[in-house]
């Protein structure tokens, strides 16, 4: 072996390999991938169509009680049941703000989708560390902020994987775009979820990182995962929920992130409030991937 | 060949501030040589090598590397270095060739020269049939060999095996030595290796360090170790009930006599001489001998010498029940 050794001249080098050897893990496995977008489809229909509150009011479910409907002729009759179905979307668009619930619910479905994801991909670090991957990594010249950022990457590219193939799906079972949506909008969902994405797992990685069992991150992930998705705006509007709710999702990021979302996608866009969903995603983002990274890092300098 | 590749000085690991899992050691290996760390479950031969190859910091003390400060210069050690680690941390889900590739990729091996590397790798470990099968469907030993060619890939000037053949069968074992040997001989790579296997240390290492409780008790050549026992080792137990050791201690030839039970170790410089001897002497005092047997040293005794129990803490306890005890605990870890 007379030859002599490569020394790397890039501090990211094995970025792209380390995040790979995760994201083959997944794409290489045809269960688990076709799980994934299975998965998306499940819920999707089965929530929107169980929570479908836009349909409480329509054409079938009035039906007018007989003394009632005999005072009136069919024409008037259908005028007034027109107007109640009118005023259902109409309340439908005054709390959600837009007439189509699905559309409303599949944004937070998104966020949902890629908290969720996020998490788990982050649980992987656990495996690295018992079965000694993480050592064997360590003793190469693989920066140390490498090793992290690769599993940073690796859960947020998946994620954002995830939300695409959830609003894919939404589409054709009754998505509505935003009045002015432009295919633009799209480049500032994935922004906004990558902020959200990079902040979570930065910290979730530096929780993981320590503990030698599997349990630790479960029931970590357990104990966030309801409350940032429940008492945030994800599948109902923050102003219809009690006050001390409110409160709550008034401070979690998971609220703005979808705000944010649905501001590009079905709302008709709200620039200031935008502005703000970014602003407040930004700074919990950068606050939580310094956090995150450097509890890592020293953790691995130990 | 008398380049200093490793030298430990006072390097120390203490965990939570209060295991001491490696307590001040220095010992130097030189160029082209195979060095061995032998010593029982726990003893910090894993914590010596995780701080060698700048996995672990030392919470004292350090360790240079080709001249390399294990500390301070962590790139520059990285990238001399190769590591076969005590588990298997090959990745399950994928192949053994893009296991290689990515080991590659971590070193920053440029992919045209680490895709040629990688496939001479694997023909050298004789995986080459299986490369394109995932990991998860390797045998243990086919596990061990991938490691091995993981280690390789950056070409490094040292290698580490931590405990290379635990687990192995007999006929992978000696497959195993034989790469040791080809990369000590045809490459002049210097290797660094832990076992607690003693025909593996005595077969394949130049020197040897017995380590335990984190302390080197001594280093040494097999040979050298060996002749520091002072010679053979007779045993034997006679039919009367009396403590004979003053007698035997008059005998010619014998340096030490110790009442085990109802044996007596004797310790001798040559064996087959004093043997009749004994049993001469003692006939004449009308005692019978019932067992004796000779055993010349190995580094089996070296090593019950340097880490039993009886050596630790002074108790009486037979060299058997230690052993017992060792072979038990080695069955324990898998
Ligand atoms: N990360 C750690 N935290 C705390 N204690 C540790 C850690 N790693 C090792 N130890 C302790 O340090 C001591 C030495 O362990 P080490 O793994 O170096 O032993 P070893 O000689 O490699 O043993 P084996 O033959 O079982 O592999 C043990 O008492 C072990 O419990
Ligand atoms: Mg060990």
């Amino acid at each position: 072996m007379s030859e002599t050794n490569h020394v790397s001249t890039s501090k990211l080098h094995g970025l792209w390999a380390l995040t790979n050897r995760e994201l083959k893990k997944w794409y290489k496995a045809p269960v688990v991938f076709f799980l994934t977008l299975v998965q998306p489809i499940i819920w999707l229909t089965l929530l929107g169509n169980a929570l479908n509150l836009g349909s409480l009011v329509s054409a079938e479910t009035i039906t007018f009680p007989p003394e009632l409907a005999a005072q009136f002729t069919p024409t008037q009759l259908g005028a007034l049941s027109q107007f109640f179905q009118g005023l259902s979307s109409q309340v439908m668009g005054s709390t959600f703000g837009t007439t189509s619930y699905i559309s409303f619910m599949a944004v937070g479905m998104m966020a949902f989708t890629a908290l969720f994801t996020t998490m788990f991909s982050g649980m992987s670090v656990v495996w690295d560390r018992r079965l000694g991957f993480l050592n064997k990594v360590l003793s190469t010249p693989v920066s140390r902020a490498v090793i992290i950022l690769s599993k940073v990457f690796s859960a947020t590219l998946r994620s954002m994987f995830q939300a695409l193939i959830i609003l894919i799906i939404a589409i054709p079972l009754g998505f509505q775009f935003g009045v002015n949506f432009t295919p633009l909008n799209i480049i500032g969902v994935f922004a906004m979820l990558f902020l959200i994405c990079v902040g979570l797992s930065s910290l979730f990685i530096a929780i993981n990182i320590r503990s030698t069992r599997i349990e630790t991150p479960m029931a970590v992930m357990n104990l966030l995962n309801l409350p940032l998705t429940f008492a945030s705006s994800a599948f109902f509007p923050i102003e219809k929920m009690p006050a001390w709710l409110q409160a709550v999702a008034n401070a979690n990021p998971m609220s703005y992130t979808i705000d944010g979302m649905r501001q590009l996608l079905i709302f008709n866009t709200d620039w200031t409030k935008l502005a703000f969903d970014f602003v407040y995603v930004g700074i919990f983002a950068f606050v939580l991937t310094t956090a995150g990274i450097v509890l890592s890092w020293r953790f691995l300098n130990k | 060949m008398s380049e200093e590749i490793i030298k430990a000085e006072g390097l120390t690991k203490i965990f939570n501030g209060n295991l001491v899992a490696v307590d001040h050691i220095n010992f130097s290996v030189k160029a082209g040589e195979v060095f061995g760390f032998l010593g029982p479950n726990g003893a910090g031969k894993t914590t010596t090598i995780n701080m060698l190859i700048t996995v672990l910091k030392p919470t004292e003390g350090t360790a240079y590397i080709l001249g390399n400060d294990i500390s301070k210069q962590n790139t520059e050690v990285r990238n001399v270095i190769g590591v076969v680690p005590q588990e298997y941390t090959a990745d399950e889900d994928l192949t053994g060739y893009e296991n290689i590739i990515l080991c590659a990729d971590l070193y920053g091996i440029p992919r045209n020269v680490s895709k040629k590397r990688a496939l001479e790798l694997l023909q050298l470990v004789e995986l080459i049939e299986f490369k394109d099968k995932r990991v998860q469907t390797y045998s243990g030993g086919m596990r061990r060999r991938l490691e091995l060619a993981c280690g390789l890939i950056n070409r490094p000037k040292l290698l580490f095996l931590d405990e290379p053949t635990l687990g192995l069968d007999v006929q992978t074992r000696a497959a195993t030595w034989n790469y040791v040997r080809m990369l000590k001989k045809e490459y002049g790579m210097t290797l660094f290796l832990t076992t607690h296997y003693l025909e593996e240390a005595d077969a394949l290492c130049d020197r040897i360090a017995i380590i335990d409780h984190g302390k080197i008790v001594v280093i040494g050549t097999p040979e050298e170790l060996k002749n520091s026992l002072g010679g053979d080792i007779i045993t034997l137990s006679i039919k009367q009930n009396v403590d004979i050791t003053n007698l035997v201690k008059k005998i010619e030839h014998v340096k030490e006599v110790k009442k085990e039970n109802d044996s007596y170790i004797i310790k001798t410089g040559n064996g087959e001489v004093t043997a009749p001897l004994i049993i001469e002497a003692l006939r004449k005092e009308g005692y019978v001998v019932t067992k004796l047997s000779l055993t010349k040293p190995t580094l089996n005794e070296v090593y019950l010498h340097y880490t039993g129990k009886s050596m630790r803490d002074a108790a009486d306890e037979s060299a058997e029940s230690v052993m017992a005890r060792r072979i038990a605990m080695g069955r324990a870890r898998h």
